[in-house]
């Protein structure tokens, strides 16, 4: 069972459009099926896919779609467009108090990523923000949470306010508010116990922290991958507290991610940040265009364009183009284009934001693996200068000396001289073909 | 005889007090899902293509999956007009009889746990983050060691802040060993020391916790392949059971889930928790239904028993309780 992105199956609707010359009534609906079943596949919740299918009919019927010479690219465009629409302006920003500190509770379910997320929102806001947050254990139930915050706040070098977990949580919201308020901390964030949307006592704990602190945020974090409940949980928080915000985690995985619209359809509270790794700094600002591509299966080409942006550095990648040209690209040069590529995040992943990439066979079970390049890297570090301006003069006992050094094998230092030499001819073959036109700089990765 | 009746007859040569707590522990599940079907069922009077349009979506609002749910719905289609079947009253059967024949498709698999009559058992938990491994390890440590079995956890989670720490407290509550090393260090050497240990001290049954990983990270589940491997060079026949975690909350990655974690490590049944809360996991449906895999164990909350055995009649039976009484009644 493939999910389908939604461009896949207006490919069916659309064939058998074809030849017909119009576009009617009848076969807008059916696109209109298509629409709502790419919707549902994507966890977006099914009474949530009966409005946006109702709004999506009108204006397709309506002109738009059926007056088109591309009927299924435009049903796609204004799919987008209002499922973009829908999913609110980019509002990556946190609340700053006049009168700090600022308050910040993490509220959700079990498991959906709260105390990792507190994690990266302290990282964020200092690394970002310049400010100074104090981490707050208050999930007093699971067994070790106060302990796993504590890691965190020793990884991060950043204090974590503990009274232990015999002491109520609302009283430890209290009282971390105080000390913050005496330290001139900037920022409480308060990590609070997951729990069920319905469990009232435990709904009624996190009102009374509410009541004590009075956040200036309150934070849902949702597991991306979500399905129908989503509505159900984000609703009940929402009534129940009045959220301010909405953060989706573990969107690193393959999950579509329809909760989303769910979530923002239901509470109409923005959705700022998305976790996106297990590291503290893999929290990235939610964009509403991507997500709406991703739920439709489209690829998420904008993130992997700003991430190659981010990481190349345009003059460097300019040297190395030029090197390129000129013959004269040596080990360390490939070295250091490597670093350039791992800048960018993890390969496998970057693969999957190629759009259509999904739907390349083999491609999922192509292993790019992070370790095999970090020996790469390891034989080239241990290399002379020599060696690695000309690799010729490489033999067998510098072989030898290399693999130890390196921690790898003879037969490994033999591979990397080999395709080295094959990447140059390549390079030459390449150079020779666009010779005189301008082209921009390729990974040969990709 | 009608289907209630054969599915209740099996029931009760099941402990009675399993299938209460059953029944119980599945309350809110029930209640949502029965009480629409229940609402549906009296609204119509006709079995008609409205019916059906209601039934699709209490079926997709239960994480059923798009695919199984047309299956299923065209299936059930099919069924009343062979048996003409009018009375919306009637569907209450049907329904069910499908549900547990798309589940079981056919051949009866065993749910119960593959528990060596003699010798070292080994018990490997995988899936995503957050799902409930470690939760569900300390739960199931707590029922083997009330059925007189030695327990055994092995902290193989090395890389989540406080995980260790966590199945210790586990450890300590239902009191067994936990066998750790240092956070950071190798998973598999946790398990061969864990194997080692258990072996030495003649332990019925070692449970081991694994780090969440999310299926498209290729070195993790390449380094959750070396943990297995290690493993089954120990002990032939190990890890006897590869008990695959899923969140009931969770949508159709859950599919995703299943096929990765299988392909990788061989899952041999699914632990479904938090269905304590509104959400169904009504992915199981399709999961079983395509990759073989079944259900063995759900989690119903964070307490030491709030673990039981599934059995595909009793869930049902749960779900249509109110049902079957009636029907019994008439
Ligand atoms: N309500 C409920 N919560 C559960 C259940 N199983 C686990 N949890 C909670 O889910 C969270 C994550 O569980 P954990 O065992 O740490 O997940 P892991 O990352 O897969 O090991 C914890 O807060 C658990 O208490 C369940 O059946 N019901
Ligand atoms: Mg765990």
């Amino acid at each position: 069972m493939a999910f389908e992105g939604l461009a896949d199956r207006l490919q069916h609707v659309m064939n058998k459009i074809r030849g017909k010359g119009k576009v009617t009534e009848a076969d807008v609906k059916e696109m209109m099926r298509e629409v709502r079943l790419a919707l549902l596949e994507a966890d977006v919740n099914f009474k949530v896919v009966k409005d946006f299918v109702k709004r999506v009919s009108e204006r397709a019927v309506g002109q738009e779609v059926m007056k088109s010479l591309t009927p299924g690219q435009q049903v796609i465009k204004v799919v987008k467009e209002e499922l973009t629409a829908l999913m609110g302006g980019e509002q990556s920003k946190i609340a700053v108090s006049n009168r700090p500190p600022t308050v910040v509770m993490m509220v959700g379910l079990q498991g959906a990523g709260k105390t990792t997320t507190t994690g990266k929102l302290a990282n964020l806001l200092r690394k970002k923000y310049n400010r100074k947050p104090l981490l707050v254990a208050a999930d007093i139930y699971r067994p070790a949470a106060i302990k796993q915050l504590e890691t965190l706040g020793k990884q991060l070098n950043m204090p974590v306010f503990s009274l232990g977990d015999q002491v109520s949580p609302v009283e430890i919201a209290k009282q971390a508010l105080e000390k913050a308020k005496e330290e001139h901390y900037d920022y409480v964030l308060i990590d609070t116990a997951g729990r069920l949307h319905i469990d009232e006592a435990l709904m009624d704990e996190l009102k009374q922290i509410k009541e004590v602190t009075k956040p200036d945020e309150i934070f849902l974090v949702v597991d991306a991958m979500t399905g129908q409940d989503a509505v159900n949980v984000a609703q009940s928080f929402n009534e129940q507290l009045g959220l301010t915000g909405v953060i989706l985690t573990k969107l690193d995985g393959d999950t579509r991610g329809g909760a989303a619209l769910s979530i923002k359809a239901v509470t109409n509270t923005p959705i700022k940040f998305v976790g996106m790794g297990e590291k503290l700094d893999a929290l990235e600002p939610f964009h509403p265009e991507r997500m709406a591509s991703r739920i439709l299966g489209m690829g998420d080409v904008l993130t992997l364009i700003e991430k190659a942006q981010a990481a190349v550095d345009e003059e460097k990648a300019k040297e190395l183009e030029q090197k390129m040209r000129t013959m004269s690209f040596t080990l360390d040069d490939f070295l250091e284009q490597l670093g350039q590529v791992r800048k960018m995040g993890p390969l496998d992943e970057l693969l999957k934001m190629l759009p259509g990439a999904n739907k390349i066979k083999g491609l999922n079970n192509i292993q790019i693996d992070e370790k095999q390049i970090g020996r790469v890297e390891a034989i080239i570090r241990s290399m002379t200068k020599e060696e690695k301006m000309n690799p010729e003069i490489i033999n067998a006992s510098r072989k030898k000396r290399i693999a130890k050094g390196s921690g790898t094998s003879v037969q490994e230092v033999n591979r990397l001289l080999k395709q080295f030499e094959e990447m140059k001819k390549m390079m030459k073959m390449m150079t020779t073909m666009t010779k005189g036109k301008k082209r921009g700089f390729r990974f040969p990765f990709m | 005889m009608s289907f209630f009746k054969k599915l209740k007859e099996k029931i009760t040569k099941q402990a009675d007090t399993v299938t209460e707590k059953f029944k119980r522990g599945l309350e809110k599940t029930r209640n949502s899902f029965s009480e629409k079907v229940n609402d549906l069922i009296a609204r119509y009077r006709k079995v008609d293509e409205e019916f059906f349009e209601e039934l699709e979506e209490i079926l997709i609002s239960a994480d059923v999956g798009v695919a199984t749910v047309m299956e299923l719905i065209d299936e059930l289609k099919m069924e009343v007009k062979r048996r003409n079947i009018q009375d919306p009253q009637q569907m209450y059967s049907v329904i069910s009889e499908k549900l547990v024949d798309i589940y079981r498709g056919g051949d009866e698999q065993p749910t119960a746990l593959n528990i060596q009559p003699n010798g070292l058992t080994v018990i490997l938990f995988v899936g995503v983050n957050g799902v409930g491994k470690t939760t569900t390890i300390g739960k199931l440590a707590y029922k083997l060691k009330n059925e007189g079995k030695t327990v055994m956890l092995a902290a193989g989670d090395t890389f989540r802040a406080g995980a260790i720490e966590q199945l210790e407290v586990w450890g300590e509550r239902v009191g067994v060993e936990v066998i750790k090393q240092s956070a950071g260090s190798d998973p598999a050497a946790v398990m061969y020391d864990a194997i080692q240990a258990a072996k030495a001290r003649n332990i019925d049954v070692l449970l081991c916790d694994t780090a969440g990983r999310l299926q498209n990270k290729v070195n993790l589940m390449k380094e959750l392949e070396k943990v297995k491997r290690v493993i089954e060079r120990e002990i032939p026949g190990a890890p006897h059971e590869v008990l695959l975690v899923l969140d009931a909350t969770t949508g159709q990655n859950a599919m995703s889930q299943a096929k990765t974690f299988k392909e990788v490590t061989n899952v041999t049944g699914i632990v479904l928790t938090k269905l304590d809360g509104t959400a169904k996991g009504g992915i199981v449906l399709a999961i079983r239904n395509e990759l073989n895999i079944p259900v063995k164990l759900v989690g119903l909350g964070e307490k030491m028993d709030d673990l039981e055995e599934f059995n595909p009649e009793q869930y049902v039976y749960g779900l249509f309780a109110s049902f079957v009484e009636r029907e019994e009644s008439m």
